[in-house]
């Protein structure tokens, strides 16, 4: 068989390949060829053919056949053998296969060889993908060989003992007795590998740290001597002195320094040293000014030093090169909570990064920005943020407008500047802004109550100009259907108000429910907004004949609601305009997250308030039911549909989520403050019987003085939770009876919750409130029902 | 990736403007499928970079610092708390010495003699770190270790075991 092609040739054939084809062509050919020469046990060529397979593997191509070839290279005595058999080792071995294990013995004569160069490479791979068990086997030898006085291998075996401690912590004991000397040393390389060890052990052990601290002065001396002593070519970077080295000195100083005064103290002069003389022209100089100033924000350095220190990075920022300004910002962006006001003094630099070239840098920016922004300088910051959220690219649009909104309700300094600044951000990047935003916004709207007709008016003008930005689109036809009242009556106190009628607002939220710009949620939002102008507006027609369009509009959504509000007309008039009362004032909630548990004064308000706020948006579909189930006086109440309410994927379903969880969710304790006094009519128990209590608190109405609205509060004093709890209701013939749905259909044991339900009674003609309840749950397994009558209705509820 | 309590040097690659790789360390252990991918991440976005950006990049967890010489890209992964303007001195004292080997090094020498390259990154870093601060001292002992190396006669009348 003729002797394999030679490396080099390889390399050149296969480069001259013009296809991908092609090259796996020539190298599954050559594969093959190699593949029988090591089937053959040829010990001459073995270390040319792995050369070649090392070669394919890099190109992708599978090499694993080779894995054993490289074992046996690395047995050869051969120095040439030995070089490739553990570069192979190191390229197609890793420590999840078995096969690497088999090296150990090899490895192991190879630290105790007479060459070095031979102990050297065995000490590179084992440092390099040694796996546990290998660095067990072996910390011995490392050990031995770290206490050598030949240098070359002195330092290899520092940084292999580095990779054993890595992989085997607890070997680190029986590398300290080696590490009595080693800062003694001359040899750079050893000294700068020592370093390196002694901040891995650093690192790991608070004992050895503790331990280590004692070599601060001669740390320091070490150090001192690299800045001090004259021109070293073997280790000149630049006019710096092995940088390599101060930079690693300086990090283990950061270490012992951390959380120790004395350390602290003994390191102080010849960190403000380095942090003065170092020459910064070159990125050398900057390296180690960067390690510099991470030490002295890490120590217990005098706070001159501190100052010093920010104040190099202030420096940076207005470096020429670009790596040193992105890493004056990454930094400051690390201080900025620890030493704000240093910080702050570099604002206007920072502000100036925003425009910069450079995407990284711009980012970090950004972020610094928003960190630096407090209640002394939001109108300023606001200012520079808002003109970068208008001219960057569209990937920091989003980031940038959640924090214009978080930093704005932070620090708002009056409600007019906030909703300011949240119709620039709406304008200027609106499509940009987070789903989220939008329910956000709106509840902050509708507590700014002395801004509403501020606020509609300008939302007004601005969907006059432009209605492809969803959000503000959103935003602005909700406060329409809101606050439409207020737009048409001319008042606003803010500003210059202006004359638009009924119409007008009209044709602009109709004109959103055509437009092919909208999107499902924002015409659901429209459709909903001009609903709820019936009760404001007096072009009831027009409304009416808009919904009952919509009432077959292809998407479900829209014409679930048109059906709805349909009805609403139709039959359920009398209820409209309670339906579609003014909100109240929403409690606070957190921003991102989930809706808290709120209280107020401590004071425990019973019941959540269904009643005062009937969903302007509409419930999800069982309060659809609800209303087109109710019955002229049956007797029995149909069985209301009691699963709980998910999440509704309407739009105004953010929204929904902040009411539903006020209303419909399982959270009990939720109150809130309504604009309506609460209880004028004493509660009273109506049933209580097995352990089971139900109690009615009521409230009028404000819209209409013939409905009672009752909640019930079922609780369970028992040890076992009641469950598939269902409460259903009937009233004589004269009554109308509405069941809204409970909040939940388990009733906790030993009292630690209530399930509440809504129950609206239509009463016009006064008389007397008599009621038969069916309780029907299942409790320890079996399944309980019971019926009784309530009589005891106080006469305030009916009267 | 996964975080280690000390910060090190995670990877170096080498490779070209059209992608292909040229040289490859892992300083930690990663299986091939894990390897492939980071290789063709770190092209992707080292490649797709605008001319004239900073010489850092973030990917998951870690920083990625890279630098252009000629036709070659030399990229280093690094911890969030490394120091990334040193990292940017150490490839370029690796460069020096490949061009001090090979004599005004191109991307060529490289391809033909890559087990060169891995020679002489293994006598300048070990485990991430730097092992030897002084040019001399590694050109000195990939000089040596050269010469140990058997000529072809030699080679061939030696016996392997």
């Amino acid at each position: 068989m003729p002797a394999p092609i030679r490396l080099r040739e390889l390399i050149r054939t296969i480069r001259t390949a013009r296809t991908q084809a092609e090259e796996r062509e020539m190298i599954q050919k050559e594969c093959a060829a190699i593949r029988s020469s090591f089937r053959e046990e040829d010990n001459t060529y073995r270390c040319r053919n792995v050369a070649k397979l090392l070669y394919m593997h890099m190109l992708g191509y599978p090499a694993h056949f080779g894995q054993l070839e490289c074992l046996k290279l690395i047995a050869s005595q051969k120095f040439t053998d030995k070089r490739i058999g553990y570069l192979g080792a190191m390229l197609l071995l890793d420590e999840r296969q078995d096969v690497h294990l088999l090296m150990t013995n090899c490895i192991k004569n190879d630290l105790n060889h007479s060459t070095q160069y031979v102990q050297g490479v065995a000490l590179c791979t084992l440092g390099c993908m040694g796996s546990a068990e290998m660095c067990r086997d072996l910390a011995g030898e490392v050990e031995k060989l770290l206490k050598t006085s030949n240098s070359y291998l002195r330092k290899k075996a520092a940084l292999c003992a580095v990779h054993v401690i890595r992989k085997v912590p607890e070997l680190m004991e029986m590398f300290l007795p080696a590490t009595k000397n080693l800062l003694n040393e001359k040899n750079h390389g050893v000294l700068h590998t020592s370093v390196v060890l002694l901040t891995e052990m650093c690192e790991r052990s608070p004992d050895m740290l503790a331990h280590f601290r004692k070599l601060v002065p001669q740390l320091v001396r070490i150090l001192k001597n690299l800045i001090m002593s004259g021109y070293s070519p073997e280790h000149d970077v630049s006019g710096i002195s092995d940088p390599f080295l101060q930079v690693r000195i300086l990090r283990l100083l950061r270490i012992l320094g951390k959380g120790d005064d004395d350390s602290s103290e003994a390191m102080n002069d010849i960190l403000a040293q380095v942090a003065t003389n170092t020459e910064t022209s070159k990125n050398v100089g900057n390296a180690i000014l960067y390690e510099t100033v991470l030490t002295i924000m890490d120590i217990k350095s005098e706070s001159g030093l501190r100052v010093l220190a920010i104040n190099i990075l202030g420096r940076f920022l207005l470096n020429n090169d670009k790596n040193i300004r992105y890493v004056a910002l990454t930094s400051l962006l690390k201080t900025v909570q620890t030493d704000h006001n240093a910080v702050q003094r570099h604002r206007s630099t920072i502000v100036d990064c925003l425009k910069d070239l450079d995407v990284s840098i711009k980012r970090r920016a950004m972020e610094l920005s928003f960190a630096l922004v407090n209640g002394n300088n939001v109108r300023g910051m606001m200012k520079e943020l808002l003109h970068f959220l208008d001219m960057c690219d569209p990937e920091f649009k989003a980031d940038c407008a959640s924090g214009i909104f978080l930093a704005a309700e932070k620090y708002a300094p009056s409600k007019r500047w906030h909703i300011d600044t949240i119709m620039k951000v709406l304008t200027t990047a609106g499509s940009y802004v987070r789903d989220d935003s939008v329910p956000n916004l709106i509840q902050l709207i509708t507590n700014s109550v002395e801004m509403h007709s501020y606020t509609v008016q300008r939302l007004y003008k601005a969907v006059l100009d432009d209605i492809s930005q969803q959000p503000l689109v959103q935003v602005a036809s909700w406060c329409m259907g809101e606050y439409g009242d207020l737009l048409v009556s001319g008042q606003c106190e803010e500003e210059e108000p202006i004359h638009v009628t009924e119409d007008e607002v009209l044709d602009v939220l109709e004109g959103v429910l055509v437009s092919n710009l909208s999107s499902p949620i924002t015409r659901g939002y429209a459709l909903t907004a001009i609903m709820k102008l019936s009760t404001r507006f007096s072009s009831v027609n027009r409304i009416k004949r808009v919904v009952s369009i919509y009432g077959s509009s292809i998407d479900v959504e829209l014409q679930q609601r048109a059906v709805e509000y349909n009805a609403l007309f139709k039959k359920y008039d009398h209820m409209r305009s309670a339906l579609l009362e003014r909100m109240p004032i929403m409690e606070k909630t957190t921003t991102n997250g989930p809706t808290e548990i709120l209280h107020t004064n401590g004071e425990a308000e019973p019941s959540v308030r269904d009643s005062k706020h009937p969903p302007n948006i509409p419930q999800p579909s069982s309060q659809a039911n609800d209303l087109l189930d109710l019955l002229g006086g049956n007797d029995v109440v149909p069985v209301i549909q009691t699963e709980l309410p998910t999440k509704p994927a309407s739009s105004g379903g953010e929204l929904l989520d902040l009411l539903g969880d006020l209303s419909l969710s399982g959270r009990m304790d939720v109150k809130c403050i309504c604009f309506s006094p609460f209880l004028a009519i004493p509660p009273m128990t109506a049933y209580n019987k097995n352990g089971l209590k139900i109690d009615f608190t009521f409230e009028r109405s404000n819209s209409n003085p013939n409905v009672s609205v009752i909640t019930i509060h079922a609780s369970n004093l028992t040890e076992v939770d009641m469950a598939d709890f269902v409460f259903q209701a009937a009233v004589p013939k004269t009554f109308q009876l509405q069941l809204l749905s409970p909040s939940s259909n388990v009733v906790p044991g030993l009292n630690k919750g209530t399930v509440t339900q809504v129950i609206k009674v239509l009463n016009p003609q006064k008389q007397q409130l008599r009621m038969r309840i069916k309780l029907t749950y299942t409790h320890k397994g079996s399944s309980v029902q019971d019926l009784a009558e309530v009589n005891n209705f106080p006469t305030q509820s009916w009267q | 990736m996964y975080v280690l309590p000390v910060p090190q040097m995670r990877f170096l690659l080498l490779f070209s403007r059209q992608g292909k790789l040229r040289l490859q360390k892992w300083f930690t252990p990663l299986v091939e499928r894990e390897r492939k991918k980071v290789v063709r991440d770190m092209t992707l976005m080292v490649l797709g970079r605008p001319p004239r950006s900073c010489n850092f990049l973030h990917w998951k967890d870690l920083k990625v610092v890279y630098k252009r010489y000629a036709s070659l890209y030399f990229c280093c992964g690094l911890d969030d708390k490394d120091n990334e303007l040193l990292a940017l001195e150490v490839l370029h004292r690796y460069v020096e010495l490949l061009d001090k080997y090979f004599g005004n090094v191109c991307e060529l020498d490289i391809i033909f003699n890559f087990e060169k390259a891995y020679f002489i990154l293994d006598e300048f870093l070990m485990g991430g770190e730097v092992q030897e601060t002084s040019k001399v001292t590694v050109a000195k002992s990939i000089e040596a270790s050269d010469m140990l190396q058997e000529t072809m006669e030699e080679y061939m009348s030696k016996p392997a075991f």
